[in-house]
């Protein structure tokens, strides 16, 4: 019978749509690393990237000073900080069972990036990047735990509620970040608003790429091993309960995992707005929801679009960069209300 | 699988909305809870398949407490449609099918072709097995319905819980549901607000109010005129029903008792 009605779904397969992301990630790095200030022909990009990699002597001269200790850097963070964002805003969605939650809408990463100026205000950066991670951590968990309570509150729990709580208590806490770094005084800190607000991967350098790439790795770890119960978590408490996942500490892994990822990311990049919600969405459509599928294809897929938006941020204007959440505002928002405007049209 | 239902207590914020349940499903028999709203049936249910703790009480499957058991042990025995609608995230059929498999997967394990099979023949048990690939929120109230079913199948359950899965579902779509419920001759426990249906469909009744078991019988003998003014507070004649022979329950709806 063909009347089979409703849309028939995944065009996409998931085995071609991971090598094709593959790809695009390696084009993207490559073309990162190549463009600039000055452009560096991609064959040169290789041969002193592999030169390095072979553990060669480096030519001397400026090709390798820019693409080794300058921008391959940059650009390993920028795939880092997307893949992040890609797996926070996938578990952050399955954790609230909303697919409108993020990071950043939901103010968990201003919370990240009050923290870890606090930490810094008060001295404590000093304890390196650990330190300023676990201040940023506690931010981001404290400002979750904040949303979650009010946006529960009364036992209901809309989407509209949740998101409205976020942004509320988002721009209080950014407010109060900004505050405290004014207060700070001098021009190096009004410039590091912009850093903390707006997100930024000019910090980066090889020292700092070795926890983000190590909590992404541990979170992608963590979360993939529990995709089955995420898949049944999103269904409903009881849905879940049914099947032998226990909730409450499902909740509380994907609480930890997620806070803690946010602080990290947050400590090396500030708060970069709206690729948690985006990245989760776009692979929803291309490959279904099905997290053991969706949690390394939304780690891909913000990576490369991390790469492509860090790309324009450095290219787009002659005299500076551009903070990347101008950029990812500058897709994310009108990318939020078409979401909005879709959900509002089917009624849920 | 017998289930036992021993001096069952459940509190929200400290009232008790079950208070001293007794109640036996045997082994193969389908135990219906029939009662007003907020008489306790949901919350009974829901200390079956573990989404409630009880404060007192124990619940038994085959005379162990399923306290003793892992939660995904006792998910391996007992599969529960709750009334949850599902989800907006976009799963297919097949997904939400296959995650009643969930409690015999170790973390990272795939699905295999054993599980493949089993969600095929759970689809095909509710008459669903051409619409795998279609979206779960795509499919109309009584196509959920049974691919919820379905995914409850795919447990391999001994224990079947549903609650109230009737409701929102058109009066055919009813009559199959409980058709393909009594096919099963699995042991369920059972709510449900039509007690009607619940008479035809059930070996024994079990009414509750106001959080204890007031009446537990064959529908015969527990719906009764007297019961039904009591409990419910309405007028009713209980007489055959002409085509199946099942007491049948004609309400007064003109006046309350």
């Amino acid at each position: 019978m063909a009347a089979v009605t409703g849309r028939m779904r995944r065009t996409v397969r998931p085995a071609p749509l991971a090598l094709g992301l593959g790809i695009a990630l390696a084009v993207a790095l490559t073309a990162a690393v190549a463009l600039g200030s000055t452009t560096i022909a991609p064959g040169e990009v290789w041969s002193v990237v592999l030169r390095r990699l072979g553990g060669a002597a480096p030519r001397p001269g400026t090709d390798d000073l820019i693409v080794w200790q300058l921008r391959v850097p940059r650009a390993l963070l920028a795939a880092l900080v997307g893949a992040g964002l890609g797996l926070i805003g996938t578990a952050t969605q399955a954790l609230v069972r909303n697919p409108l939650a993020d990071p950043y809408l939901l103010g968990i990463s201003n919370g990240a990036s009050l923290g870890a100026v606090a930490a810094i205000v008060l001295g404590m950066s000093a304890d390196g990047p650990l330190g300023l991670s676990a201040a940023a951590f506690a931010g981001a968990l404290g400002a979750f735990a904040l949303v979650w309570s009010m946006a529960r509150r009364g036992g209901g729990f809309s989407p509209l509620r949740l998101v409205l709580a976020g942004v509320g208590i988002g721009q209080f806490l950014s407010g109060f970040t900004s505050y405290l770094v004014l207060r700070a005084g001098d021009e190096q800190q009004t410039r590091s608003v912009l850093f903390w607000l707006m997100g930024s991967l000019s910090g980066a350098t090889w020292d700092v790429l070795w926890l983000p790439a190590l909590a992404v790795a541990a979170a992608l770890l963590a979360l993939q091993s529990r995709a089955r119960a995420m898949n049944a978590l999103i269904m409903g408490d009881e849905t879940a309960a049914a099947v032998g996942v226990s909730v409450t500490r499902l909740r509380r892994e994907l609480f930890v995992v997620t806070g803690l990822l946010t602080g990290v990311l947050v400590s090396v990049s500030g708060a970069v707005a709206f690729v948690g919600l985006m990245v989760p969405h776009l692979c929803r459509l291309l490959i279904g929801g099905d997290h053991r599928r969706l949690l390394p294809l939304a780690a891909l897929t913000g990576a490369v679009l991390m790469e492509i938006v860090d790309v324009v941020c450095r290219t787009a204007m002659d005299t500076q960069e551009l903070p990347v959440g101008v950029v990812t505002a500058m897709i994310g928002a009108p990318a939020l209300l078409l979401i909005l405007d879709r959900r509002m049209e089917t009624g849920r | 699988m017998k289930v036992e239902i021993e001096d069952l207590h459940v509190g929200y914020a400290g009232r008790d909305v079950v208070a001293g349940v007794h109640l036996v499903a045997a082994e193969g028999e389908i135990a219906g809870l029939v009662g007003p709203n907020g008489s306790g049936k949901s919350t009974v249910l829901r200390t079956v398949y573990r989404h409630l703790r009880p404060t007192a009480g124990r619940v038994l499957l085959a005379g162990t407490d399923i306290r003793a058991l892992s939660p995904g042990q006792t998910a391996r025995q007992v599969a529960a449609l709750p009334q949850e609608r599902g989800s907006d995230f976009e799963l297919t059929v097949a997904e939400v099918v296959v995650m009643g498999r969930t409690p015999y997967k170790r973390a990272f394990a795939g699905d295999d072709l054993r599980d493949r099979e089993i969600v095929a023949r759970s689809l095909s048990a509710v008459g669903m097995a051409r619409h795998a690939s279609r979206r779960f929120s795509a499919l109309s109230g009584g196509e959920r319905q049974r691919i919820l079913l379905a995914r409850a199948f795919a447990q391999e359950p001994r224990v079947l819980v549903l609650d109230e899965p009737t409701n929102h579902l058109d009066i055919q779509h009813q009559v199959e549901l409980l058709a393909l419920l009594r096919a099963q001759r699995r042991t369920t426990l059972i709510s449900l607000h039509d007690l009607n249906a619940a008479a035809s469909l059930c070996d024994r009744l079990h009414v509750l109010h106001q959080g204890t078991v007031v009446a537990s019988g064959p529908p015969r003998a527990v719906l009764t005129p007297d019961l039904l003014a009591e409990v419910f507070g309405v007028r009713a004649a209980v007489t055959e029903h002409p085509l199946t022979g099942d007491p049948l329950i004609a309400f007064d709806h003109r006046r309350t008792a």
